[in-house]
């Protein structure tokens, strides 16, 4: 049954670099040219917003890659294409990602100009040496810079961190809370550190933090971003009452979106069911595609309800919300008590992992932290 | 027509493994004109890829010779190829009590070693005539002169005689052949008694059915007579007689003193026993040849299959490997933690090696095979004694009076340097040293020990105390009472059957707190707590604990992130089948099969 809201992703492949840890399709080019890049992006927008007529836009989001590298033109001219095919919702969220350096700081006010409302900052330290490690192009002194200039030009602004680095105790990730702390306004990504396939970090063997540290960081983490009123929605984002990221948010509890540019991805739900949708990730096939046929879909694989159910109940339950049983049967046309393990669930609610009542299920704090282990315990039968 | 028993020489080759043996049987073979030098490949005898591989004989073979002495006369000689290991004794002593002679043959350069003695002794045992033989005399390190005081002194043979050879290069082979026919005494038997017939070996040929290797002692054994198994009662008529030299030739009858094959459709191996004694139906012998026993398995293990899909293709496996050797045996064992499988039982560590090995190349199986485990006797209050194959049989401690276990008598030869480390093993495992003697500068030691004690990675710790160079043999002793005990191991309190092993009290805590350590390791971290026990009875003797997991989560997951995430669920509900499941724990099959794998 189609949702009548959707939410539009649109992913800018390039970056000034790549950096060691990084496993998203990602790109450095020599030289881009933005007219061609414009003209895709927004012939592939047009191409879906065809096929999802009089739907009602909920939130545009722009990742990537290094979306702030893009020309505000370019963003401008996305935002308006997106206003005029649906329909947008009051005070529409549209976010982007952004990196701290200097040259794209300077176009912060353009895009907002363009119609950008939310900015979510690549920060990931406030130690000079860690963001060495981490092959940012940044310093420590430009990310506080960056966070300022955001507050001051845009209403609502995230940062990520990341922890867990090889060497770093608890006490070094509590100092680059700290500095969070006093500059986060209502949202904040705290991510550990995960060694991920075809990343160089990968291929140079770096070896992150173990389990119990993970865990120490995560659980210190949890803690002091609530006493500061910035409760964990989500495994790694954490916001105010209100600030949570809509685009994020929508996504994970199983809504619609459209995924434009080279490797996006996603979910549309049409009379038949929902389809999972992949662009072509490479950048140059992806644009080569689109400017011959008008999208870049690499495969497009119909889910069927028992899939649309596992994935709804796997991203869900990273919310602190948990799954919304009237939501899920909405969604899914299935009852939610019927898709989990008899088993399972009672093992889970029992050791204190997972919380089931008449709303739905949600994980406890101690659930969240072993989410994959819990999420097999109730899917896997 | 059966040949003149005064033209017959059957004879054996006895040595220790690697001293050279195939390559002399080769030798004779050629030299004797049996097969061309295309039909030559190497060390025909050894038939058996995995014989070959490991240079040791497993089924007894035979080949006639045709040899023109220098007399001028023509004899019939019939070398019969023995089992090469300690396993097979029993089979050793069958072999050899169809000749009446034997070539004790010893590497010039290495000397004396356990299987050399073991079989030497043998062979003495089997009234034999020796002919002692050094080989490799070739080699720069050959050192014949104290070899042969070695000999001497060690075996107790008048060496003056001692023929030195190369059977590499054919050096020296003519003597052998030579001293086969002028030192070795004519067989005996009378052609118009009544038909006794030593069963030696049995095989099966996908084409003949099975074969039947024998040694006429008296009367003639001819094709259509109706012939009887003394051990058995049954009866068959024979199709087939004939020989090898060494490809199969058929002949009418086998006479007094004469080596030979013979067919009777007899459907299994498992209806031939070897040390049988043959004879005619219609006019049996009185009495049976002497010595024979019936095999029986010493070591016993469980072999599951790792795919449980791959049950049915084991009992078939197994079920086509019986067709050709009936000494090991296989029943269905059910385990809650290794699933469906077969409690087998063999001759001894090696046989069972060899069985596990062919399954898994030969029918490409993927075993686990769970500790190995001697046969216990055990005695119970109510007067009852009971064999034990497995320790998942055990009875309840308060049913048992005693329990007794094997002994073995063991041989170890050693260079002195290695002595020491070889004592303090022996020691270890309960051993009581019978005899130290020294073999020039090497040490024989003769060691009473538990076979429980020899199953488990004996071999391997001898090896690797020794570098390599402890030779050793052994012989089942007797039964003797022990203060044994039987640890189960428990996860969360649950029994995982396929760890359960008996072991002497006083090595209880020391092997239960191993296996525990060990599984800690291997079990992976789970959302709760677990407890692994080594226990006697209702006795925590060792624990161990795996913490519970803290944290697995995926840091990030967007956009198509949940698909991919999807693909690893689907992976799990596959990887499931291979978990087995005690209590609230789930533990992945792999980590049994580790848990056995280094345990021995």
């Amino acid at each position: 049954m189609p949702a009548s809201g959707i939410s539009l992703y649109i992913h800018w492949p390039f970056c000034a670099s790549k950096c060691p840890y990084c496993d998203f399709n990602s790109h450095v080019a020599d030289s881009v040219d933005h007219h061609r890049w414009r003209r895709g992006l927004l012939a592939e927008l047009g191409y879906f917003a065809n096929e999802t007529k009089g739907r009602q836009l909920t939130s545009i989001f722009f990742g990537g890659g290094t979306p702030s590298l893009m020309e505000p033109e370019t963003t401008a001219a996305l935002i308006e294409a997106a206003k005029t095919h649906w329909q947008p919702v009051d005070g529409l969220e549209i976010t982007l990602e952004a990196n701290p350096s200097t040259a794209e700081t300077k176009r912060f006010q353009a895009f907002r100009d363009a119609g950008v409302n939310r900015l979510s900052l690549g920060v990931q330290s406030f130690r000079d040496s860690y963001l060495g490690f981490l092959g940012r192009g940044h310093s420590a002194a430009e990310a506080m810079d960056a966070i300022r200039l955001a507050a001051a030009t845009f209403s609502r602004f995230s940062f990520d961190l990341i922890y867990g680095l090889p060497g770093q105790t608890a006490d070094d990730f509590g100092q680059d809370l700290d500095q969070a702390l006093q500059l986060a306004r209502g949202h904040l990504s705290v991510y550990q550190l995960t060694i991920e396939p075809g990343t160089a970090f990968h291929r140079d063997a770096v070896v992150a933090a173990n389990e119990d540290t993970g865990a120490e960081m995560y659980e210190m983490c949890q803690q002091r971003l609530t006493v500061a009123g910035m409760p964990a929605y989500e495994v790694s984002n954490h916001a105010g009452p209100g600030k949570e990221c809509r685009h994020n948010l929508e996504i994970w509890r199983g809504g619609d979106y459209v995924g434009v540019g080279p490797g996006a991805h996603g979910h549309v739900t049409g009379n038949a069911g929902t389809d999972s949708i992949y662009q072509i990730h490479q950048p140059e096939r992806w644009l080569a595609a689109v400017e011959a046929k008008k999208h870049g879909t690499a495969k497009r694989q119909a889910l069927t309800p028992d899939e649309r159910a596992e994935e709804i109940l796997m991203t869900g339950l990273r919310l602190t919300e948990g799954v919304n049983q009237d939501q899920f049967r909405a969604l899914t046309g299935l009852e939610l008590g019927d898709r989990l393990d008899p088993g399972g669930l009672e093992k889970m609610v029992e050791g204190g992992f997972l919380v089931s009542d008449d709303v739905g299920v949600r994980v406890t704090t101690t659930g969240r932290l072993c989410l994959n282990e819990v999420l097999r315990q109730l899917l896997v039968a | 027509m059966s040949t003149d028993l005064s033209h017959i020489r059957n004879f054996s080759i006895v040595a220790h493994i690697d001293h050279g043996k195939s390559t002399l049987a080769d030798r004779l073979i050629q030299m004797c004109g049996g097969l061309t030098d295309r039909e030559m490949s190497e060390q025909v005898l050894d038939s058996m890829e995995l014989e070959r591989e490991r240079g040791i004989t497993i089924k007894a073979q035979t080949v006639r010779l045709k040899y023109k002495a220098a007399d001028g006369e023509t004899y019939q000689l019939n070398l019969m190829d023995t089992p090469g290991h300690v396993d097979f004794t029993y089979e050793v002593s069958r072999s050899l009590a169809a000749c009446e002679g034997s070539v004790l043959m010893v590497d010039a350069t290495q000397g004396v070693e356990a299987q050399t003695l073991a079989n030497a002794y043998l062979a003495i045992n089997a009234d034999h005539e020796i002919v002692p033989v050094l080989n490799k005399i070739d080699l720069a390190a050959a050192e014949p002169d104290r070899i042969k005081k070695q000999i001497e002194e060690v075996v107790g043979l008048d060496v003056s005689e001692a023929l030195e050879i190369s059977a590499k290069t054919g050096l020296g082979v003519d003597s052998v052949l030579e001293a086969l026919v002028t030192h070795l005494p004519a067989p005996t038997g009378d052609a118009d008694a009544a038909l006794k017939a030593l069963l030696v070996d049995s095989w099966y040929d996908s084409y003949l059915g099975v074969m039947i290797l024998v040694r006429i002692k008296d009367g003639v054994l001819k094709k259509g007579a109706k012939i009887r198994m003394m051990a058995s009662g049954a009866t068959y008529q024979v199709e087939k007689v004939g020989y090898f030299a060494p490809k199969p030739v058929d002949v009418s009858e086998l006479g007094p003193g004469e080596i030979g094959f013979i067919t009777a459709a007899i459907k299994t191996v498992a209806d031939t026993q070897v040390g049988d004694t043959i004879t005619e139906d219609k006019r049996p012998a009185d009495e049976a040849l002497p010595g024979f026993k019936p095999s029986v398995p010493v070591v016993f293990c469980g072999l599951f299959p790792v795919d449980a899909g791959q049950f049915e293709d084991l009992r078939d496996s197994l079920a086509k490997l019986h067709l050709n050797d009936a000494s090991f045996h296989f029943d269905t064992e059910s385990s809650a933690a290794l699933g469906l499988g077969f409690r087998c039982g063999f001759l001894g560590l090696l046989h069972l090696e060899i069985i596990q090995q062919r399954l898994e190349r030969e029918f490409d199986l993927d075993l686990i095979t769970t500790a190995p485990s001697v046969v216990y006797k055990i005695h119970t209050n109510a007067g009852d004694v009971k064999e034990l194959h497995n320790p998942v049989d055990m009875p309840d401690p308060t049913h048992i009076d005693f329990i007794e276990e094997p002994w073995i008598n063991a041989t170890i030869i050693v260079p002195d340097e290695y002595l020491g480390a070889v004592l303090t093993l022996c020691t270890d495992r309960r051993g009581a040293q019978t005899e130290l003697t020294y073999v020039g500068s090497r040490a024989m030691v003769q060691y009473r020990l538990p076979l429980n004690e020899v199953v488990i990675d004996f071999y391997d710790r001898l090896k690797s105390v020794s570098r390599g160079y402890a030779s050793f043999d052994y012989e089942l002793a007797a039964y003797a009472e022990g203060d044994l005990v039987k640890v189960s191991i428990l996860v969360n309190g649950e029994l995982v059957d396929a760890l359960s092993f008996i072991v002497h009290a006083s090595h209880a805590e020391t092997r239960g707190r191993a296996i525990c350590d060990k599984l800690k390791d291997l079990v992976p971290r789970q959302l709760f707590k677990i407890a692994i026990q080594a226990a006697i009875g209702g006795n925590i003797i060792a624990r161990s604990t795996v913490s519970a997991m803290r944290k697995d989560v995926t840091a990030k997951c967007y956009g198509g992130d949940v698909s991919r995430k999807r693909k690893l669920l689907d992976k799990q509900k596959k990887g499931k089948k291979k978990m087995r499941q005690f209590g609230n724990v789930e533990i992945p099959q792999s980590a049994f099969l580790e848990a056995l794998k280094t345990d021995g």
